[in-house]
Formats: structure tokens, sequence, C-alpha cells
């Protein structure tokens, strides 16, 4: 099993990297853009098991640990 | 005093901590190393500067399961004194023993240069020592000191006076033209709700002696010297 966890910073967070993205992205040209969300991407590799279970865990690792609650957001998402 | 300094993999400003205590301030000093699963005795703990942990996931994020941490937690939940400074700061955030967090500064630069605090609550071991109205010069050197926690966070904490520093001009003004990083309301400071936990960004340990610029950030660690030694007769056990 895998599981894919995107981690961004919340929408009310200041995220500069996300501003100075955008900034750049224009410069380019490419015109429209409404805003960026610069954030984290961790693939975890786990041995086959009970899905439920490896969700159960991950969401508490997310919760404590992989993101900060206070700052952002993660999506879960686990793959067999 | 003893001071306990933890060290954790990448603390670059241990040395310089116990170097104010020992040789500036002529208190002793103990490093504890982060494996440790006790802090021995000390009268107060100092979480130092530095990249723990390469900053790796978020600054100060790894830091929080050394098996230090465990014994600090204890240490603060007893009402032990501790001051972050800096990493130390971002850790003790992380650990959830301050509330907030610190993010990427808003300019994304690293900033390394001197700012001036004011202080807003002098009612705490940190900063009962500064007199009024003095603003503190005392340098930053980070590129995720941007303070952040959400208004109604922010509310209870001026509430209950836990935003000990907000960054300033010399003369005191809170703008945000002095700010090194765009920290929500120029926070540069906080405490915990029961006062002893205390973590700032600044560096006051690079700020204790006349010849490095400035001697103001000397008036923290006499604050807590001071606060530490009004407190010990009633604290002494017979």
């Amino acid at each position: 099993m895998k599981a894919k966890i995107i981690v961004t910073p919340k929408k009310a967070v200041l995220d500069p990297q996300g501003k100075t993205v955008q900034n750049a992205l224009e410069q380019m040209g490419h015109l429209g853009i409404q805003a960026v969300h610069v954030g984290k991407y961790l693939e975890i590799e786990l041995a086959d098991g009970d899905k439920e279970a490896a969700r159960k865990q991950l969401d508490e690792a997310c919760h404590r640990f992989l993101s900060n609650p206070v700052i952002e957001d993660y999506q879960l998402e686990i793959e067999s | 005093m003893n001071f306990a300094i933890l060290q954790f993999p990448a603390s670059n400003c241990d040395q310089d901590a116990v170097h104010v205590v020992r040789h500036v301030l002529g208190h002793s000093a103990q490093m504890i190393w982060h494996k440790e699963s006790s802090l021995g005795e000390p009268d107060a703990v100092i979480v130092p500067g530095g990249f723990s942990y390469g900053d790796y996931l978020r600054t100060g994020a790894i830091a929080q399961f050394s098996p230090v941490m465990q014994a600090l937690r204890g240490y603060a939940e007893a009402g032990g004194l501790v001051l972050g400074i800096c990493n130390g700061f971002q850790i003790l955030c992380e650990a959830g023993l301050l509330p907030g967090a610190l993010i990427r500064n808003r300019s994304l630069q690293f900033r390394c240069e001197q700012v001036f605090l004011k202080t807003i609550s002098r009612d705490s071991p940190f900063t009962c020592k500064v007199p009024a109205d003095k603003t503190l010069k005392i340098p930053v050197a980070h590129g995720d000191g941007c303070y952040y926690a959400d208004a109604p966070t922010i509310a209870r904490m001026e509430e209950k006076q836990q935003i000990l520093w907000r960054y300033s001009t010399e003369q005191g003004e809170v703008s945000g033209m002095a700010s090194p990083n765009g920290s929500v309301g120029n926070i540069a400071g906080v405490c915990n709700e029961s006062r002893n936990v205390a973590g700032l960004m600044p560096h006051p340990e690079r700020a204790s002696e006349a010849i490095l610029g400035s001697e103001d950030g000397r008036l923290l660690f006499e604050s807590m010297i001071d606060w530490l030694q009004r407190r010990k007769p009633a604290c002494a056990t017979p």
C-alpha cells in the first residue's frame, strides 16, 4: 500500500512562496492566475494490510506531526 | 542559579547561551544533550537557537520527539522556567508548549540584523527587570520568524497578556516597517498562559555584552534570575 499526503498552507495564512511563484508566472506571461499555494507532498510506502487501520494511524500522524494544524491543512489518500 | 541548555543536532547558539550564563551573568550552565531523558534539577531551561534536524519538514517539528522534550514537558507543566530563543521558540510552538506557529518570513529573505523590541507585558519572569518604556536592541537571524496564530487565539493571548514583545522602532512605535518578518501584530515573543514558558525570535544571548553592540538582551536573563531569587525562599523545602 501507499499513502499520499498533500500538505498546504491554510487559506487564511500568508503564503509568501505562493505569492512569489504567482508573480513569476505572471512575469512569464501566464495570465488569469488567481492564487498559487505552495505545499508539500509526502509518499509513504506501507506493508500491505488493513487499509482502514493504516488510514487511522496516518491520520493521527498527519494531525500531530506531518502537518501543523495551526498553519496547514492536509489531504490523505491510501492506495492499495 | 543553574541553567540547563538543551542541545539538539544542529543547535548552534547553545555555546553562546552557555557563555552568557557562565561568563556574563556568573551563574552555572549545563548542556543537556537531546537524547537525555532527564534535565537534572535546573532552576531554568534555555532552548537555544540553531537549525535542529536541518529544519526538515518544518522548523522545530522533529525536535519535539527528542527524549529530552518529554522531560521538558514535565518540567514546564510543574512550573519550571523555560526560555526558547529563535529555533528554540519554533520548537516550543511545535511541541505545543506555546501557542501559534512560525512560518516563512513575508519577504522570503533570511534576515540577520539588529531590531528593536517594545516590551508589552512586564508581568512575567522574562520581562520583570526591563525598565518601563525601554526599547530593547537585540539582533534577529532567521528565515522562518513570521509569527502566526488565528484571530481568536491572538485575542485570547492579548487578553491574558501573553504577548511579551513586539517589533518596534527605536522610539518604541509598533509599525509594520519595524518588523523583519511580517509577524501578526509585530509579535516577536510570547509566553504561555501560566507565564513560565516564553519564546522569542530575537537573540538576547547575542546582545548581552557591550562589545557586541548591545547589552539589552541581558535584561531577559536578569529578569529570570531576579524572579527565581524572589521565588526561591517560598519554594525551598526545609
